[in-house]
């Protein structure tokens, strides 16, 4: 069964003039999916609009058997949606411990405390300091913060926005690594990578997508060779000859 | 130099204080400087007052209307006020469902918003004037000699209950918001609330929360001003300066640092009265404004932009 599937679906600043434009995929459970493309592709545009973070113009978003399509972040969250943003992903003027805990109020009350310490069991990192300023964090730490979060409410689906974006390349594979062991928790993971070699090492499937339409769909096998990548990326469809 | 102006200032203080909290408050999380929040002051005395007339009379047919020994007054205002709270609360529900909800939801820019609030305010100025005339009126007509403190020091019972009442409020509401979830989710809010959405915090529910918080303050704020001195439409009109200096000084979105804003300014405006003279005493507030906003922006508690 899919774990989200995504049909005709629209979204953007503007009603007029759509950044993501009838873009159609589903993912199955259990599934890890990279959303590729060159800047500008509307990649980071199609997950914020899923996590109800851009306005949705057109087509349906399905959770599992729910319509999601049009949710507010909020009501996204609720039903098992993890989104983490590509910045401002973590609220620096809070403590490490009250960001997990603001998380934790969609878990049942008498699971809180042991999500909590679980998200520190999982990111050692966390644990050694839970009441300092999430802001005296490091660029990786951040990112291992908004995961701790993301996961602690233990969603079947995760969808991350560029998670590499700003990070030294030993911080990528320290983050990559702990996305890894995510997936293989079981949780459905859809990411956004500018980072396509870090992403197709993680990814079984790919989706690329330029200038806001999906021009490929396949597994991420096909896609290490270069030349393949950067035909598909300069916007000629898998198939299409040049002329 | 009289430490008479101590007193005085931490008096004037607390007052300023109560509706600073509640403007920084609706500053840091619904981003706009609400203007109508002086006059949630003063509709929040009148609202008390009209409960207050209403249950004095029951109180005194019933033999109960004489005053609260060592305050000025009976039964009828104490028991008025969280009524008195409640109907502000939902004034400021009601004009945020009807203007500022509606200008959120258009996605207006916050300079609209602030200027729909300055007009909201003058409109609920005047409605006031319109409903119980622009005549002072009067929590208790009792007088009140004021006793010595120390120090050299004298205040009246109901001086001294103000400052009670505004410190615990402020203990209170200093704990809702460092240590509750709901706190929590304010403060989320407060730095971003997109990013709040997306860890779960319903957004609306937040600033609903805000406008409650900040509107029962106003209102006990409007009630403590018009007990020290007396109800006008246009005492919470007055008071605008003074709260927004408090709050920048404190920085926008503290809590404490609103506090301490408002009672640096009540204390420099009673002693501006006392050195310089009081016909100084307005021009206080903006003096410090000007100089928290050229020397300190971020005010002395707020984090920088």
């Amino acid at each position: 069964m899919s774990a989200l599937t995504v049909t005709g679906f629209k979204a953007g600043y503007d009603p007029d003039l759509p950044i993501v434009k009838g873009v159609s995929f589903a993912v199955d459970t259990g599934e890890a999916i990279a959303v590729l493309g060159p800047n500008g592709a509307g990649k980071s545009t199609l997950i914020k609009a899923i996590a109800g973070q851009v306005a949705c113009l057109g087509g349906r978003v399905m959770l599992g058997g729910d319509d999601i399509t049009g949710l507010r972040s909020h009501d996204l969250a609720r039903r098992g949606l993890g989104f983490v943003p590509q910045t401002d992903n973590i609220f620096t003027g809070l403590t490490i411990r009250e960001n997990l805990q603001i998380a934790s109020e969609l878990v049942a009350k008498p699971q809180r405390a042991s999500r909590i310490e679980q998200m520190f069991e999982m990111f050692p990192d966390l644990k050694s300091r839970p009441s300092e300023l999430a802001g005296a964090l490091s660029g990786g730490q951040r990112q291992m913060l908004a995961a701790a979060r993301a996961l602690l409410t233990d969603p079947p689906v995760l969808m991350l926005d560029e998670p590499s974006a700003g990070l030294s390349p030993k911080l990528v594979a320290q983050v990559f690594e702990t996305l890894r062991r995510i997936h293989a928790s079981g949780v459905t993971l859809i990411l956004v990578e500018q980072n396509v070699r870090a992403a197709l090492s993680l990814a079984s499937r790919a989706l690329v997508l330029v200038d806001g339409e999906l021009a490929h769909e396949g597994p991420t096998d096909d896609l290490h060779d270069g030349d393949r990548l950067g035909r598909l990326f300069l916007g000629r469809r898998a198939g299409a000859t040049a002329g | 130099m009289n430490p008479q102006a101590i007193i005085d200032g931490l008096i004037a203080g607390s007052t300023i204080g109560l509706g600073a909290i509640g403007l920084t408050l609706t500053y840091s999380i619904l981003r706009f400087a609400n203007f109508t929040h002086g006059d949630f002051l003063a509709w929040g005395a009148y609202l008390t007052l009209t409960v207050s007339g209403f249950l004095g009379g029951l109180l005194a047919g019933l033999g109960a209307g004489a005053p609260l020994a060592p305050f000025s007054f009976g039964w009828g205002l104490p028991v008025a006020l969280p009524a008195g709270v409640a109907v502000t609360i939902l004034l400021t529900l009601g004009l945020d469902r009807v203007l500022f909800g509606q200008l959120r939801q258009r996605g207006a820019d916050a300079i609209i918003i602030v200027m729909a609030s300055f007009g909201a305010s003058m409109a609920l100025r005047s409605l006031l004037e319109f409903i119980y005339s622009s005549e002072p009126q009067y929590f208790t007509r009792e007088l009140q000699i004021a006793q010595k403190i120390g120090l050299g020091m004298r205040a009246t019972p109901d001086q001294l209950l103000t400052i009670a009442m505004t410190a615990l409020l402020v203990v209170l509401l200093h704990i809702v918001v460092t240590r509750t979830p709901t706190g929590r989710a304010m403060r989320a809010v407060s730095e971003n609330p997109s990013l709040a959405g997306v860890y779960g915090v319903d957004v609306d529910h937040v600033i609903r929360v805000t406008w409650i918080i900040g509107a029962g303050l106003a209102c006990v704020a409007g009630v403590m001003s018009g007990l020290l001195v007396q109800i006008r439409p246009y005492m919470g009109f007055d008071l605008l300066l003074p709260l927004f200096a408090a709050a920048i000084l404190g920085g926008i979105g503290s809590i404490p640092g609103a506090m301490i804003g408002g009672l640096i300014i009540g204390l420099a405006e009673a002693f501006t009265v006392q050195l310089i003279g009081a016909e100084w005493r307005a021009a206080v507030a903006f003096v410090v404004l000007v100089l928290v906003l050229l020397v300190r922006p971020a005010g002395l508690f707020g984090r920088a932009a």
